[in-house]
């Protein structure tokens, strides 16, 4: 809302204070400076003259004025001008020598067009009025000659433009604002919509309201003799520019001029245009309606519509039908001024995708008792600068609306605020804002009858249970534009935000007794320093995906991450999918990394996935809000949203260790991947199972599956894969060759818990070294598993240390040669206890894998 | 003592003899150049074999009488020999020592950027700190899902269907615009879960990431995060939510920062403020006509930070909690805006990209 302090000061005694004082005021009282717009500080020397002779100069490109001006001195100015909208005669604005004008634009005398040039006659668009206009400003003959322009037409004056939040309708008018002001600084407020506005005089145009859920007020005035070809006045059009609106034409500009001092939206309608009675109504099936933007609409049946006996003529509070537009031959209008459901306007802006200056209004909801007055000062406006004559009458169809009240204890606010306020504070801050405050309870009011307001009113046991209990009642009743103040706590928060928040104290409410971070918030974060200290660098890409990735990632027809949740206005229509796996996204970001220089990558993610399952409803119940829903109702909205577990997924390409001056670096591996889940479960205290696996988007020689120890059977679950990728994918991708991945489900590691701790035995370790010959196609996994099963309790650990295929060991096998490591808790081996623990390994282990002694 | 003696007196014995050997093994002795060589000195003067140790073995074989003579004379050689053994041993090992040591040196200056460096997201560990931050406060973090029921994201929020507030929140619909499924929008949702799901009082702080279909741009992202809080107990005031923010506040930017609250409209909060902190560039000066403008606060002296309110009783009753008994309230932030604030990252673009050069200097902590 733009508000020119000058309109503001018509109805509100402010002090001498600058601009940035009001707007400070303003500010603390809840309607926020956006800006500060100055207008005309800088112009001066610029005077009120008039032309006395004019002399068309020739010969040049275009035509020429040399004029005698006078402008309140001993001897006339001579002015050389470039526009001809004006005669001798005419009263003008003169910038003189040494004048300023917007801008900063100096004015001087000088020579032009071979004759002297003593000054400028002014267009509005140079005194800053206008973007832009078509000449030069001819002010009325009986403007007094040598006059300061600017003081004379006000151009000097500041815009406070301030955000309103959307609970605040009144203060989408100079009225609104001009209240708040007043009670920021404690002045008188005149109401400029306290008018005795005639509310008798029979029907101005026949109107019924059909339907009384979409509108409670509907008035229409009339004026006849019209002077379509009157202009604004040139006050009209700077208030109105000011405020950030075109000025179209008087009929126009005066019903917008009007909804910005009031805050009520009118409508014009051309008389001549009209057949039959007009009745506000829905919309009925197949209706349409061309609009003033001249598109054809087609009408929804909740549309709230005024129609006459031709069908629709005009969109509610949103846009006027083309038809019965106010042109410039009418000559007899008709006005509307009415309230309309804040909920059916906000619904028809929404679904025809329209919002205008008037359906914001309406939306944000606009004073019931307006439309008598507002209309009334339109008619006004529009016989006097247009000529017109107001004809007697009004149409005031109704329905009736009781007001509703609000009981509270008097110390509400205080208790709400944590600071004691006076009773009388209290009561004469909501009395500020225009509500009645009475002593004691009131007895319930049916409160519903009217339409909509922005505030849903609550009945029956919402109203019980929003009751606020005390001793000293108060009962208050809200003004009717402030449709907005339904609940205890809306008249809490207007008093303690007019008695300043600043008062409100800073205080530490006493500890709650927490429990911390619970263990999968703490895994999540070993999890993440655990990678980045691997090497990994986090990234948060958006969640999103597309067929393409499925398509990339090379996922077979059946694959369940095909099976991902579309989103009905995605971002960018190549990704309208919310992502089933953390790949592509991490992909893309090292593509992104290595086209900008870095060839060397290893990046992490850990977010959520979204796993629609198959048979999920396909929508989640929005439930009631009055009571607690019950679980059953609770859980129906879950089992319709997809399952979102938390993954965590590493991509890495180039040099994984770097080549230096200490010799040759190393490739980022498939092993690297695998490790990396490692990483993760070591983090999370779990031992992760590795076996080899053929999926997508792996290489299928060079992918492992992940699996863990379910909790309860002891059966390895799959969590995850990692390994190197399809080279198909690498294309596909533009990756770098070789690139390697492991994505795993973090929500599947269940922390062990707290870890057992074993005596630490001091006895000597027995170490033995034995080399194995199994099948190339055995996997060392279980190899190893059939040692440590062998070697049984007193092995204390096992490491591979060499991997050896060659002549020696034979075609189609590989050497593995281990250290195995016993020691007993309880006593120092034996040679014979030690022998016979690695015998029993490598039995286990040849029974297993044909694994063969070497050297035996 | 023995007595039975060798009626022959060895040579060994013989006391000009002694003086040589212990001369020979000094000159040998001084004359060895490095450790090597006086391992060989030790061998052959001072080892079994050398002409004092056989003599000294020898002295139980003299007559008593020359015994004490004897013995006195061969000690006092393997005394001197066995000192000048240990001088030049020290000796020795002191030369050897710094020459080794200065062969040996290296330029420590050598890079070794061998092992691959990493670091986490600073949007992750700025969520850690505020959750911390909040944590030390006895308050629990409390999740939810991203990918939300509407009735959760807006209806039980206060925010009714055809609210202007609604539509202020630019949501992504999923699957249709009637399957009162959307990506939340904010983290208030979680507000909702915390009550249905807790039992009372609750305090809790949910960071998380939220969405909005906003065009990337410098200070737009349509995949946000945001941290949100919720305290709900018996005989909550605006007061003790102004304590809070204003602990916390001070956690993430120091101690000395100036916060305001300014009355604003949020459905799910009433009252409801805007907290604003007081611009840390210009500390509120620029407001002052004629004092150079800030470009952080746009010359306003102060910068919005977030939003908070008492929770709207109607939010407590759609969750079952009686506003005649409890009441709470509730605050939000921005975690881009936040970090923007605190770390003078100027483009929330590079908070998106994943660009390695953005992250890596945050490192694990932020």
């Amino acid at each position: 809302m733009k508000v020119p302090l000058s309109w503001l000061r018509e109805y509100v005694d402010l002090p001498a204070v600058t601009a940035q004082e009001v707007a400070d005021r303003l500010t603390a009282a809840g309607l926020k400076l956006e800006a500060i717009h100055s207008h005309g500080h800088e112009i001066k020397n610029v005077v009120v003259g008039r032309v006395l002779e004019i002399e068309e100069l020739s010969g040049f490109k275009k035509p020429i004025r040399h004029c005698k001006v006078e402008v309140g001195e001993a001897t006339p100015r001579e002015i050389v001008c470039g526009a001809t909208n004006f005669s001798e005669g005419d009263v003008v604005p003169v910038a003189l020598p040494g004048a300023v004008l917007p801008g900063g634009f100096e004015i001087g005398s000088r020579k032009t067009y071979g004759r002297l040039s003593d000054g400028m006659i002014c267009s509005e668009a140079e005194l800053g009025v206008a973007e832009s206009s078509p000449g030069i400003l001819v002010l009325p003959p009986d403007t007094p000659i040598g006059a300061d322009v600017v003081e004379l037409l006000g151009l000097r004056d500041d815009v406070l433009e301030l955000e309103v939040a959307t609970d605040r309708g009144y203060a989408l008018s100079i009225r609104g604002v001009a209240r708040e002001a007043a009670i920021a600084f404690g002045v008188p407020f005149r109401d400029p919509a306290a008018v005795e506005a005639p509310a008798d005089g029979g029907e101005s145009w026949p109107a019924s309201i059909a339907d009384p859920t979409a509108c409670d007020r509907f008035v229409l005035r009339t004026v006849t003799g019209f002077d379509p070809a009157a202009e604004s006045p040139l006050w009209m059009r700077v208030r109105l520019a000011r405020a950030g609106m075109r000025s179209v034409s008087l009929a126009v500009d005066v019903t917008n001029y009007v909804m910005l001092e009031l805050g009520q939206p009118l409508h014009a309608f051309d008389r001549s245009r009209l057949t039959g009675p007009i009745v506000v109504r829905r919309a009925r099936p197949g209706e349409k309606l061309e609009t003033l933007d001249h598109v054809v609409r087609t009408l929804h049946d909740e549309d709230i519509l005024i129609t006459d006996d031709s069908g629709p003529i005009s969109m509610a509070g949103t846009m006027g039908g083309l038809h019965t537009e106010i042109s410039d031959t009418s000559t007899d209008i008709v006005v509307e001024a009415a309230h309309f459901s804040a909920t059916g306007i906000a619904r028809e802006s929404r679904r025809h995708n329209l919002v205008s200056e008037a359906s914001k209004r309406f939306e944000r909801g606009v004073d019931r008792e307006l439309p008598l007055a507002a209309s009334w000062r339109a008619v006004q406006l529009l016989a006097e600068l247009g000529g017109a004559v107001a004809e007697p009458g009004v149409t005031h169809a109704e329905v009736e609306a009781s007001p509703v009240s609000i009981t509270i204890p008097a110390d509400h606010p205080s208790r709400v605020a944590g600071v004691a306020y006076e009773r009388e504070a209290v009561i004469r801050r909501l009395e500020q804002i225009g509500c009645t405050v009475t002593e004691g309870a009131a007895p319930a009011a049916a409160a519903g009858a009217g339409v909509a307001a922005t505030g849903v009113l609550a009945s029956g046991d919402l109203a019980g249970r929003l009751a606020v209990q005390g001793d000293d009642l108060i009962t208050v009743t809200p003004p009717t534009w402030r449709p907005d103040l339904t609940d205890p706590n809306d008249l809490a928060e207007e008093v303690i935000r007019l008695e300043g928040y600043d008062r409100i104290p800073s205080e530490l409410p006493p500890a709650p007794a927490g429990g911390g971070l619970t263990e999968e918030q703490r895994l999540r974060r070993r999890v993440g320093r655990a990678l980045a200290h691997a090497g990994y660098v986090e990234v948060l890409a958006y969640p999103f995906m597309g067929p393409r990735d499925l398509d990339n990632l090379l996922l077979p027809a059946d694959d369940a991450r095909r099976r991902a949740t579309r989103l009905v206005n995605p971002l960018s229509e190549d990704e309208p999918y919310m992502r089933t796996t953390l790949l592509p996204g991490l992909l893309k970001t090292l593509v992104r990394n290595v086209g900008r220089g870095f060839a060397d990558v290893a990046l992490f993610e850990s977010g959520l996935v979204y796993r629609p399952e198959p048979d999920a409803p396909a929508t989640a119940p929005v439930l009631a809000v009055d009571r607690r829903p019950t679980e059953e109702e609770l859980a129906a909205i879950e089992t319709a949203l997809p399952r979102q577990p938390i993954r965590v997924a590493v991509v890495l390409a180039g040099e994984f260790e770097r080549s230096g001056w200490w010799g040759e670096g190393r490739q980022a591996s498939w092993a690297d991947a695998v490790e990396a889940a490692r990483t993760v479960a070591r983090a999370a205290g779990v031992e992760l199972g590795v076996r080899a696996d053929q999926h997508e988007p792996w290489h299928p020689g060079r992918c492992a599956a992940l699996t863990v120890a379910d909790a309860e059977t002891g059966e390895q679950v799959l969590v995850g894969h990692a390994g190197e990728l399809h080279p198909r994918v690498v294309e596909a991708y533009g990756l770098p060759p070789r690139t390697c991945a492991m994505e795993l489900e973090l929500s599947s590691l269940v922390p062990a818990g707290p870890v057992d701790t074993a005596a630490v035995s001091a006895y000597p370790v027995a170490t033995q070294d034995v080399a194995l010959t199994v099948a190339a196609s055995v996997p060392v996994a279980e190899v190893e598993a059939a040692l440590r099963e062998g070697a049984g309790a007193l092995l204390e650990s096992i490491r591979l240390f060499d991997v050896y295929t060659g002549p020696q060991v034979g075609e189609g096998n590989k050497s593995l040669a281990y250290t195995l490591r016993f020691r007993a808790a309880d006593r120092t081996l034996t040679a014979e206890e030690t022998t016979a623990a690695r015998d029993a390994a490598v039995a286990v282990a040849a029974q297993r894998t044909g694994a063969q002694l070497r050297g035996a | 003592m023995s007595n039975t003696y060798d009626p022959v007196e060895v040579t060994p014995l013989h006391a000009d003899e002694v003086v040589q050997a212990q001369a020979d093994a000094l000159a040998a002795i001084a004359a060895a150049r490095d450790l090597d060589d006086l391992k060989q000195a030790r061998l052959a003067h001072a080892g079994d074999r050398s002409p004092i140790a056989l003599a000294n073995r020898e002295i139980g074989a003299l007559p008593p009488a020359a015994r004490a003579e004897a013995g006195k004379r061969i000690g006092a050689a393997r005394k001197a020999i066995g000192e000048a053994l240990a001088a030049r041993q020290a000796e020795l090992e002191a030369e050897r020592d710094a020459r080794v040591l200065i062969e040996e040196t290296v330029d420590v200056t050598l890079p070794w950027d061998r092992a691959p460096r990493g670091a986490r997201h600073p949007l992750t560990t700025l969520q850690e700190r505020i959750a911390d931050a909040f944590v030390a406060m006895g308050y629990e973090v409390a999740e939810g899902p991203e990918l939300e029921g509407e009735w959760f994201n807006f209806d039980a929020l206060n925010i009714a269907t055809d609210h202007p507030a609604r539509s202020d929140h630019d949501t992504f619909f999923v699957e249709s615009v009637e399957s009162g499924k959307v990506l939340r929008t904010q983290t208030s949702p979680v507000q909702i879960r915390a009550l249905l799901s807790r039992p009372l009082p609750v305090y809790v702080v949910s960071p998380g990431k939220t969405f909005r279909t906003d065009e990337l741009d410098a200070t737009h992202t349509p995949v946000f995060h945001q941290v949100e809080g919720l305290a709900v107990d018996k005989g909550l005031t605006m007061a003790h939510l102004k304590g809070t923010l204003d602990r916390f506040a001070e956690v993430m930017f120091g101690a000395g920062i100036t916060t305001r609250f300014r009355p604003h409209y949020f459905p799910f909060t009433e009252p409801s403020a805007e907290l604003d902190l007081r611009c840390f560039v210009c500390r509120g000066s620029s407001a002052v006509p004629g004092n150079p403008p800030c470009r952080t606060c746009k010359s306003e002296g102060w910068i919005e930070w977030g939003g908070c309110g008492m929770v709207n009783p109607r939010v407590l009753i759609a969750c079952g909690v009686d506003p005649a008994v409890y009441s709470g309230f509730a605050f939000g932030m921005g975690v881009e805006r936040t970090l923007m604030f605190r770390h003078n990252a100027e483009d929330m673009r590079d908070m998106v990209e994943g660009d390695i050069r953005f992250t890596l200097p945050f490192g694990m902590e932020v």
